[in-house]
């Protein structure tokens, strides 16, 4: 059975429709990189699974059950987490009480204040700073050790490496297959096609709102997800749909 | 030593518009609502006080009890039935929410105890005029210092509140960013309603001691509701502590304005009040274009 299962989801901002019937499964243990242009609704489509963003229709299973109208602090005691693109940490609060208040969702497991030090060991100095005044790379691990601290079997990653310096990007590459260790599921949307898939075993290319490549990152080559990102071929495909 | 004795009043009547602002400041520094029907729910307290401590015959700090816990549940009620449903509208409907509310509680007030102005001082025996005397010209009231030490422990204790336990901090979280805030696991709904609770018992603290230290009636609410708004502006809006500060500077204000005349009790307060918020707006303005003395050329 898959973890994660999506059916013909729609998902809107007013009229603008920004996921448009989109349904695939994701299994225990993938890690999924979702890549597409911006505005092709990656980010729209990982706050839906979250329950940020209400769909119109189509429906969201999580571990077998229905999770479509749940709201979002309910999905994350099942095992969901975001990390919402631009960290959105909670500025006024120090490093441990970011991380200490995603305790209170009761989900134990491999994550704790300590293993989560263990990962960034950079936050150990930095506990008691508010996030407010911490740097871009700093917050970003905050933001990730705040959703790991929910012990999540689903980590949705939302463009971590947006806005931070290559070396950075590099150190929480290097750090991300570890987020693996308590057995979670991954997804990443992610601008850089090398960084996603030198860490993926799936990717997904969404295309103004449609998951337009669905394939494995070992069979990937870089010219047909290029063209899925770009929708190079569309013409042809559309013609040979008709 | 008149002086002394001046600022000691001050002081401890500041306590006392602390005491009714921590209410006002928790909830909009959590829920960014303005809560004008704040007054009017410190009256109902000292009404349902009044109530309990007459028909049972029990002590008022006894009634108080009771209130503050019946109060917590009209505070959960509240945000449940009117502000969730408001503030889905945007900012300026639950404003015009609390204010029916507000009129609406008058009105109820009115029909059912009448416009007879009361007090709990007779219900509270000698505490309504003890006091300790310092020296022949100067001394304290027990009930004032009373108040005074309420809002200190009352202001303690919900800082202590916010910033060491989980509920607080979750409390703390929703306050910034209540959407990010569910997305790691608080229900902020449940927050809001926790903190709308604690809001309204609050106040029924300060709607006892308003009826203990001096009169109400029906209609008292809009006057301890501009107290408490001045209070928390003076003293910065979203500090706790900082509204122990503006109370006592309102306090102050008040008690020296009516020495120099008993008409201008009320009008230093409010000119205090004004000033620091033109001060500020002043200070704003100037820092927008490179200092003060910049701005003004010198």
């Amino acid at each position: 059975m898959s973890l994660l299962s999506i059916e013909r989801l729609d998902v809107r901002h007013g009229l603008l429709q920004a996921v448009r019937e989109v349904s695939f499964a994701i299994d225990q243990g993938e890690t999924v990189a979702l890549v597409g242009a911006n505005g092709a609704g990656k980010s729209t489509l990982l706050r839906a699974i979250a329950g940020a963003h209400a769909p119109a229709s189509g429906r969201i299973v999580f571990d077998g059950a229905d999770v479509t109208s749940l709201r979002a602090y309910k999905r994350v005691a099942r095992g969901i987490a975001l990390v919402p693109e631009g960290r959105r940490l909670f500025g006024e609060m120090t490093v441990e009480e970011n991380l200490q208040v995603a305790e209170r969702v009761g989900r134990r497991g491999y994550w704790t204040m300590q293993t989560v030090m263990q990962l960034f060991p950079m936050l150990q100095a930095r506990r008691d700073a508010l996030t407010g005044n911490l740097s871009g790379g700093e917050r970003q691990a905050v933001a990730i050790g705040r959703a790991l601290m929910t012990n999540p079997r689903l980590i949705l990653l939302d463009e971590v490496s947006l806005g931070l310096a290559p070396v950075v990007i590099e150190g929480l590459y290097r750090s991300l297959p570890q987020l693996l260790q308590g057995g979670a599921t991954l997804v990443l949307v992610e601008q850089e096609l090398s960084r996603a898939l030198s860490v993926a075993t799936r990717v997904m290319c969404m295309l103004e709102g449609r998951i337009v490549l669905d394939t494995p990152a070992a069979s990937a080559t870089r010219e047909a997800i290029v063209d899925a990102y770009f929708g190079l071929h569309r013409g042809a495909e559309a013609k040979g749909a008709a | 030593m008149s002086l002394v004795n001046l600022i000691a009043q001050g002081v401890l009547l500041g306590g006392y518009y602390a005491l009714i602002a921590c209410g006002l400041s928790l909830m909009f520094g959590v829920m960014r609502i303005v809560n004008l029907a704040h007054g009017d729910l410190a009256v109902l307290a000292a009404f349902l006080v009044l109530t309990i401590s007459t028909t049972f015959d029990v002590s008022p700090f006894l009634a108080l009890v009771v209130t503050v816990l019946i109060m917590a549940a009209v505070g959960w009620a509240l945000q449940r039935f009117i502000l969730e449903r408001s503030l889905r509208s945007g900012l300026l409907v639950p404003l015009l929410a609390t204010f029916g509310l507000s009129i609406a509680l008058e009105n109820m007030l009115f029909e059912a105890f009448g416009a007879d102005t009361r007090s709990l001082g007779d219900l509270i025996g000698d505490l309504v005029f003890d006091s300790v005397e310092v020296t022949s010209a100067f001394s304290l009231s027990y009930l004032a210092m009373l108040i005074f030490g309420l809002a200190v422990a009352l202001l303690g204790a919900l800082s202590l509140f916010l910033k060491r336990t989980s509920l607080g901090r979750a409390i703390r979280a929703t306050a910034e960013d209540p959407d990010t805030a569910e997305l790691v696991g608080i229900n902020a709904r449940a927050v809001y309603g926790v903190a709308a609770a604690i809001s309204v018992a609050t106040v029924a603290v300060a709607g006892a001691m308003l009826a203990m230290r001096a009169t109400f009636d029906p209609y008292s609410g809009p006057m301890q509701l501009i107290f408490a708004f001045e209070a928390i502006v003076i003293g910065g809006i979203g500090s706790l502590w900082g509204t122990l500060v503006g109370g006592v500077v309102l306090g102050l204000a008040q008690s020296v304005g009516a020495t120099l005349n008993p008409k201008w009790f009320l009008l230093a307060g409010h000119l205090t009040f004004f000033a620091v918020l033109a001060g500020r707006l002043a200070r704003d303005w100037g820092r927008a274009r490179g200092g003060l003395r910049a701005a003004l050329g010198f």
